[in-house]
C-alpha cells in the first residue's frame, strides 16, 4: 500500500456508501428514468475513478476488489442495450428473417439438390435391392405396406390430431435443429442428416411404389410436404453456412467468424420453428384425415408453401413506421459476411 | 490449472477483470439446476396424474383421457425440463437458481447481459454439448479453450464468469462503513472484518487461535495474560470493538 492510501481511503469511503445503494439496484432495474439513468452514469464514472486510483494505490487491497466488483455491476447497467418493444419483433420478421434468408439462398439450393440427389439413389437402391428396406423401415412398417395399408392409414387411431401434431412438431424441430448444429462439425454432420433424411424418402417412395402405394403416401405428404422439407433444407443451409465460417473464416478468428455467423442465422431458425409448427399442425389434421381431397391438400400444400416464401422474404407483413434503429444502423457491418 | 480471466473494456476506459468459472463450477451449476428441473417436472407429473386418478375415480388415467392426459401433464412435464434453461436464463439475466448458488452468471465478451438471440442459441448447441451423453463434448471444450466455454457459448458469445456482485466481502456498502468506523489500518480491518464474517464455519479452536493472533499485533493494550485467559465471546467482542461496532 503506497503512502497516502490509508487517508485517500477513508475520504472516499463516505461516498462509496452512498453509492452502495445504486450499484445494489441498477442491475436489476427494468426501467430507468433520466434521472435515475443520469444518476447511475455518475456513480459508473466516478467509481471508475476511483478504482484506477485505488489500483495505483493499493493494488490487491480488499477495497480495490469491492471497487473492481461494484464497476462490474454498474458496467451491467450502464452497458444494457435498450428495449425497442415492437420495433424489435419488427425488425426481426421484416429484416433479419428476409436477411438471414437471403444470405443462405445458394446453399438451399444446393441442399435442395443434395436432398433430392439423395431420394434418387434412396429411390435405385430399394427398387435394386428391395430387402435392404429392413434398414430404413420398421417390420411393422413393411408387414402393413405388404398388405397393402400404409402406416398412416390409421394414424389417428393410435393418437388425436393435436397430440400428433406435437409430436410431429417436437420431431421436426429436432431435426431442423439438428441440421443447423451439425454444420459445427464442417459441414460433414449437416451433409449426413440431410443425405439420411432424403435417401430415406426416396427408398420409402420406391417401396411403396413397388406394392401400388406411391400414390397413396405422396397424397398423404402433400399438404405437409413442401414446407417441411424446404424447413430442413433451409436449416441444411443455414448449417452449411456455419460450416463454411469455420472453413473459410472473416474474421481475424475462426471463433470470432463462428459467433457472427450464429448471430446471422439465428433469426432464420425461428422462422423455421413458426414454420414447423404449422406444417405440423397441417400434418395433424389435414395429412391423415381421408375427407381431403387431393385437391385441398395441393391447395393447402401450396398455398402455405407461398405463404413461406412470402414470409421469408419479408413481404407477408407490410413494413409500417420505423423498425428497429439500432439493428438498421449496424446492417452494413453486421451482415457483411455473407 | 490457473484462473482464467476475462479483461472487458470499460465505457470509461478503465478496464474491468472478470473471472472466469471453470468447469467445476460449471458442473456444479449445472448439477443444481438439473435436479431442480427434474424435481419440477416429476412433481407436475404426480400431481397431474393424481388429479387425473381423481378425475377417473379410480380408473385408468391413460385410457380415460388420453389426450388431456397427454396436453395437460406429459407436455407441461416436459417444457418444465426442456425450457428450463432457456427461460430462466432470459427472466434472470443470465442466471439460473444454479448458477446463482454457484456463484456464476453469463456475460458477453463485452461484460454485458447477454441479448435474448444469444441465449436461445447457447441453449440450442446444447444438442452438439451434450454428445455423445453427459455433456462430454461440452465438458472436453470446456477444458481445452481459453474461456472454458462450450460450444454454445462460442456461438452466442458468451462467458461464464463468476459472480461477484453478490459477495459479501466484496461490497461497497461494508467497505465504506469499515473504513469510516474503524481507526485500524484498513487491511487489518478488512482481516478482522473476514474472521468476524467466518466465525460461525470455523472450529472453536481455530477461531479462538485466530482472534487472539490478532488482538497480539493490534490491541497491544491487554497484557497477554487477560489475552489468554479471554473467553470465545469476549474475544469475538473485543474484535468487534476493535472494529468500533457496537
Amino acid at each position: 500500500m503506497q503512502p497516502g492510501a490509508t487517508a485517500w481511503l477513508r475520504a472516499r469511503a463516505p461516498f462509496w456508501r452512498t453509492l452502495a445503494d445504486e450499484v445494489r439496484t441498477a442491475p436489476g432495474r427494468s426501467r430507468a428514468s433520466p434521472e435515475e439513468a443520469l444518476q447511475t452514469l455518475q456513480a459508473y464514472r466516478t467509481l471508475a475513478r476511483d478504482l484506477a486510483s485505488a489500483r495505483e494505490l493499493m493494488p490487491r487491497d480488499a477495497a480495490t476488489a469491492a471497487l473492481e466488483s461494484s464497476y462490474a455491476s454498474l458496467h451491467v447497467a450502464v452497458n444494457r442495450s435498450p428495449r425497442y418493444g415492437l420495433a424489435r419483433w419488427r425488425t426481426l420478421f421484416l429484416e433479419r428473417i428476409p436477411q438471414a434468408a437471403r444470405s443462405v439462398r445458394g446453399w438451399a439450393l444446393c441442399i435442395a439438390g443434395l436432398l433430392v440427389a439423395s431420394a434418387l439413389a434412396g429411390w435405385w437402391l430399394i427398387t435394386t435391392y428391395p430387402e435392404l428396406i429392413g434398414l430404413i423401415a420398421s417390420e411393422r412398417m413393411i408387414d402393413g405396406v405388404e398388405h397393402g395399408h400404409l402406416w398412416t392409414d390409421q394414424i389417428l387411431n393410435v393418437a388425436p390430431s393435436s397430440v400428433l401434431s406435437l409430436r410431429i412438431f417436437s420431431n421436426n424441430a429436432v431435426v431442423t435443429a439438428g441440421a443447423f448444429c451439425a454444420g459445427l462439425f464442417f459441414g460433414l454432420g449437416t451433409l449426413y442428416m440431410i443425405s439420411l433424411n432424403g435417401l430415406m424418402l426416396g427408398g420409402l417412395l420406391a417401396f411403396t411404389h413397388q406394392h401400388g402405394l406411391g400414390l397413396a403416401l405422396l397424397r398423404f405428404i402433400l399438404a405437409h410436404g413442401p414446407v417441411e422439407l424446404s424447413v430442413i433444407c433451409l436449416a441444411g443451409a443455414a448449417g452449411t453456412a456455419l460450416s463454411e465460417s469455420l472453413i473459410r473464416p472473416r474474421y481475424p478468428t475462426r471463433a470470432e467468424s463462428f459467433r457472427r455467423c450464429a448471430e446471422l442465422l439465428g433469426p432464420l431458425l425461428v422462422a423455421c420453428a413458426l414454420l414447423l409448427l404449422g406444417s405440423g399442425l397441417i400434418e395433424g389434421f389435414i395429412s391423415p384425415n381421408p375427407r381431403y381431397s387431393v385437391q385441398v391438400r395441393l391447395g393447402v400444400g401450396l398455398g402455405y408453401w407461398v405463404l413461406m416464401l412470402l414470409f421469408l422474404s419479408g413481404r407477408l407483413v407490410p413494413a409500417h413506421g420505423e423498425s428497429n434503429p439500432r439493428h438498421s444502423r449496424d446492417k452494413s457491418t453486421r451482415y457483411s459476411m455473407i | 490449472m490457473g484462473m482464467e480471466e476475462l479483461t472487458v473494456r470499460g465505457l470509461t476506459g478503465v478496464d474491468m477483470t472478470l473471472t472466469v468459472a471453470g468447469v467445476g463450477t460449471r458442473a456444479y451449476a449445472f448439477i443444481i439446476d438439473w435436479h431442480i428441473r427434474l424435481l419440477l417436472a416429476l412433481s407436475w407429473l404426480l400431481l397431474g396424474w393424481l388429479i387425473a386418478r381423481i378425475g377417473t375415480s379410480g380408473g385408468s388415467v391413460t385410457t380415460g383421457s388420453p389426450t388431456v392426459f397427454l396436453l395437460g401433464v406429459v407436455t407441461p412435464s416436459m417444457l418444465l425440463y426442456f425450457l428450463y434453461h432457456p427461460v430462466l436464463e432470459l427472466v434472470m439475466q443470465g442466471r439460473t437458481p444454479g448458477k446463482r448458488m454457484a456463484g456464476a452468471r453469463l456475460v458477453t465478451r463485452e461484460g454485458a447481459t447477454p441479448a435474448p438471440g444469444a441465449l436461445l442459441m447457447r441453449n440450442l448447441f446444447r444438442l452438439i454439448d451434450t454428445l455423445p451423453a453427459f455433456y462430454a463434448l461440452g465438458l472436453v471444450t470446456c477444458v481445452f479453450t481459453a474461456q472454458r466455454v462450450r460450444f454454445g457459448d462460442l456461438a452466442a458469445g458468451t462467458v461464464l464468469v463468476l459472480d461477484e456482485s453478490s459477495s459479501k466481502s466484496k461490497s461497497l456498502e461494508r467497505m465504506g462503513a469499515l473504513l469510516q468506523h474503524s481507526t485500524l489500518d484498513p487491511r487489518a480491518a478488512a482481516l478482522i472484518e473476514d474472521v468476524l464474517e467466518r466465525w460461525g464455519e470455523l472450529e472453536p479452536q481455530r477461531r479462538m487461535q485466530l482472534a487472539r493472533g490478532l488482538l497480539e499485533k493490534l490491541d497491544t493494550g491487554t497484557s497477554p495474560e487477560l489475552r489468554g485467559a479471554l473467553e470465545e465471546a469476549q474475544l469475538r467482542q473485543r474484535l468487534q470493538d476493535l472494529l468500533g461496532r457496537t
